[in-house]
């Protein structure tokens, strides 16, 4: 066991896979000579030289379809976008080809890719650059989508969506890449579609992916100071969802929050309240509460952006709606 | 060949070099004020680039004319005619900024003087220019559009898409490349196919140009032609060599390029040459420099202050502007 951060697992996932086999590159902007730009990529250029990581203009539109044509070609591209609000650039790559051309060639193309790069707000960026958008791929199918928490999964699922024979976008985050947690020294991966267990207690389920995880742990601590045990699922997998996972644990406690730092329309957090409404209707005794990101583009001032994302208050006043109670 | 200063009469010419100044010193402190934290996220800062905003604003009639940019949009701003105060307010997020603290450094939008952002997406600011253009021609106004964009920026494929509509419609638009030779830490070498922007021009029916980007008078007088063009519904591209003197942003540690190479380009500087032609040619003494960047310092510190003593938008401005 070492700990390492966010960072540092990625880039030991991705040197290992590298390794591991031929036929993974890596592409994208400032990836190479820059050691990326959040430095998720340093020293793999030094490593594997510029055949197989490859700087590109910025032209995200070109190096994705790049990527995919590449994939269906043999190779097993990995492909960092910068963030992942400079993919909607290349939203029409993954969407019409990535996501659709297994299915349209009847089942003779696989496409083994994987996109990957910082998601979700971080600090003072405004409108264009601090947007959650794990929903544009979770809305997709042909599509996985991955959204590691800490540094352990990070490791395991990146390996898993690399070593995957299908199109997986995976969502980080630019204020995760310097969270440190244990990893194992050992070689493992963690399996895409299965959601971890944070925290056991019985009084309330809380859902959340990605980096709203250390709010919630927060504000779980904070509930049980006051006696109320909160199960936390970390969902790491938006598609394919671990429905079993997170129905038994609404069954166990009967009342559900989730937390999501999109914005509340047809986003990955109400899907998953859908799921909880549908399948554990007899066992919620109060409505699933949706604590997500406001309904707004992010301003860059820092008092409103904070206001406008979910915080260990929001949280723990949903949960107080949802046990029906005054004094949390 | 140079543009002779005798070209201009002698109050233009104090404008551009006022104007250079002025992003110079707005931008000095604006680092200042990154540093000590009043600031926060991406700043870009455009030192060293000041003679393509300079020179082309001046050749703008800016009552018809519009100008559109990326996210190092301060000195286009400042030499559009935003008001110092309005900018640096916008930089501290306070409520009295242009964009009433939502849009930060990168969002400067200034309607009244026609400064139309301020984009953050790296080429997507380039088809909106010609949207713009677009409906300058479709009211007739006479009016064109200035369309600013990096090295970098070249090579998203919306450049290459405008340009063609620009050209087969006949649009009032300039484009102007602002090579700065760095997109972020890769060298605009690196990632062109071609190693004169202008040239590209010609695959699309459009007349090429390139300019030295540090002589305000070779930017003016270039631009002054294109515009011209422009007006007739001919759309041109510009390229201006240029150079950043201080990081792709505030948090670049630069080690994609030397200290030697910035010392080369500060040697070149475009203010300093600018004032060191115009003292030759006896048009500015010493004093009248002097007086000059101490007023614009003054500005500047007043800018500071206004930024400082405005108050934060209220959290009830969370949900308004979002939709009209
Ligand atoms: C679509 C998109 N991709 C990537 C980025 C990140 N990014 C911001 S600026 C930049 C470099 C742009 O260089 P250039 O166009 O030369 O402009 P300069 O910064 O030199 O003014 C990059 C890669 C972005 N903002 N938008």
């Amino acid at each position: 066991m070492a700990e390492i951060t966010y960072r540092e697992a990625l880039n030991r996932a991705l040197d290992e896979e590298m390794a591991r086999d031929e036929r993974v590159f890596l592409i994208g902007e400032e990836v190479g000579e820059y050691d990326g730009a959040y430095k998720v990529s340093r020293g793999l250029l030094a490593k594997y030289g510029p055949r197989r990581v490859k700087d590109t203009p910025i032209s995200e539109l070109g190096f994705t379809g790049l990527g995919v044509g590449a994939a269906i070609a043999g190779l097993r591209p990995v492909v960092e976008w910068m963030t992942h609000n400079f993919a909607l650039l290349a939203l029409d790559q993954v969407v019409n080809n990535a996501a659709k051309l297994r299915q349209m060639s009847g089942g003779q193309l696989s496409v083994p890719i994987v996109f990957r790069g910082p998601n979700g707000p971080a600090e003072f960026l405004a409108a264009q650059h601090s947007q959650a958008l794990g929903g544009y791929w979770m809305h997709v199918p042909g599509l996985k989508v991955v959204a590691p928490a800490t540094p352990a999964d990070a490791y395991g699922l990146l390996k898993s969506a690399i070593r995957d024979d299908n199109p997986v976008v995976m969502l980080e985050a630019e204020l995760m890449y310097a969270w440190k947690g244990e990893v194992s020294d050992q070689e493992y991966t963690v399996p895409i579609g299965k959601a971890r267990v944070a925290r056991e207690g019985e009084d309330v389920t809380l859902i959340t992916y990605s980096k709203p995880i250390r709010v919630v742990e927060e504000a779980a601590d904070r509930l049980a100071e006051k006696g109320v045990r909160a199960d936390v699922i970390d969902l790491r997998s938006l598609r394919p969802l671990d429905e079993e996972t997170v129905v038994s644990s609404v069954w166990k406690t009967s009342r559900c929050v989730v937390v999501d730092e999109a914005w509340p329309m047809a986003s990955p957090g109400v899907t998953v309240a859908n799921l909880v409404n549908s399948r554990c209707f007899d066992a919620l005794d109060a409505p699933v509460e949706l604590v997500s990101g406001e309904d707004v583009p992010m301003p860059y001032n820092h008092r409103l952006e904070l206001a406008a994302q979910p915080s260990v208050e929001k949280v723990i006043a949903a949960v107080a709606r949802v046990l029906y109670r005054e004094d949390l | 060949m140079k543009t002779e200063l005798a070209h201009y009469p002698k109050e233009e010419l104090m404008r551009m070099l006022t104007t250079m100044q002025t992003i110079r010193a707005f931008e000095e402190k604006a680092g200042m004020m990154y540093g000590l934290r009043k600031i926060g996220g991406f700043c870009h800062l455009y030192t060293g680039q000041e003679a393509v905003a300079g020179g082309a604003i001046s050749a703008l009639d800016l009552s018809k004319d519009y100008v559109v940019t990326a996210y190092r949009d301060h000195g286009l701003a400042i030499a559009c005619g935003m008001d110092p105060k309005k900018a640096m307010a916008e930089l501290f997020g306070k409520v009295t900024g242009c964009s009433r603290g939502k849009g930060g450094s990168m969002h400067l939008f200034d309607v009244e003087h026609h400064f139309l952002g301020g984009n953050g997406i790296v080429g997507a600011q380039i088809p909106v220019a010609a949207g713009v253009a677009f409906s300058q021609q479709y009211r007739e106004s006479g009016g064109v559009t200035l369309c600013f964009f990096g090295d970098g920026a070249f090579h998203q494929g919306a450049v290459h898409e405008t340009f063609n509509l620009g050209k087969i419609w006949d649009l009032p638009v300039v484009f102007i490349v602002e090579n700065n030779q760095w997109g972020m830490g890769t060298n605009w070498k690196k990632v062109s196919a071609v190693d004169d922007f202008s040239v590209t021009a010609g695959a699309y029916g459009m007349k090429g140009y390139s300019c030295d980007g540090l002589d305000v008078l070779d930017v003016r007088a270039t631009i002054e032609q294109a515009v011209a063009d422009a007006r007739l519904g001919w759309p041109s591209l510009i390229e201006a060599r240029t150079y950043r003197y201080k990081g792709h942003s505030m948090s670049d540690p630069q080690k994609y390029r030397t200290r030697e190479e910035i010392d080369e380009y500060r040697k070149r500087d475009a203010i300093q040459s600018f004032k060191f032609r115009l003292s030759e040619a006896k048009m500015l003494t010493e004093k009248e420099w002097d007086d000059l960047t101490r007023r614009i310092d003054a500005q500047i510190e007043e800018a500071v202050a206004f930024a400082e003593e405005s108050p934060e938008p209220s959290l009830e401005e969370l949900y308004t502007d979002v939709y009209a």
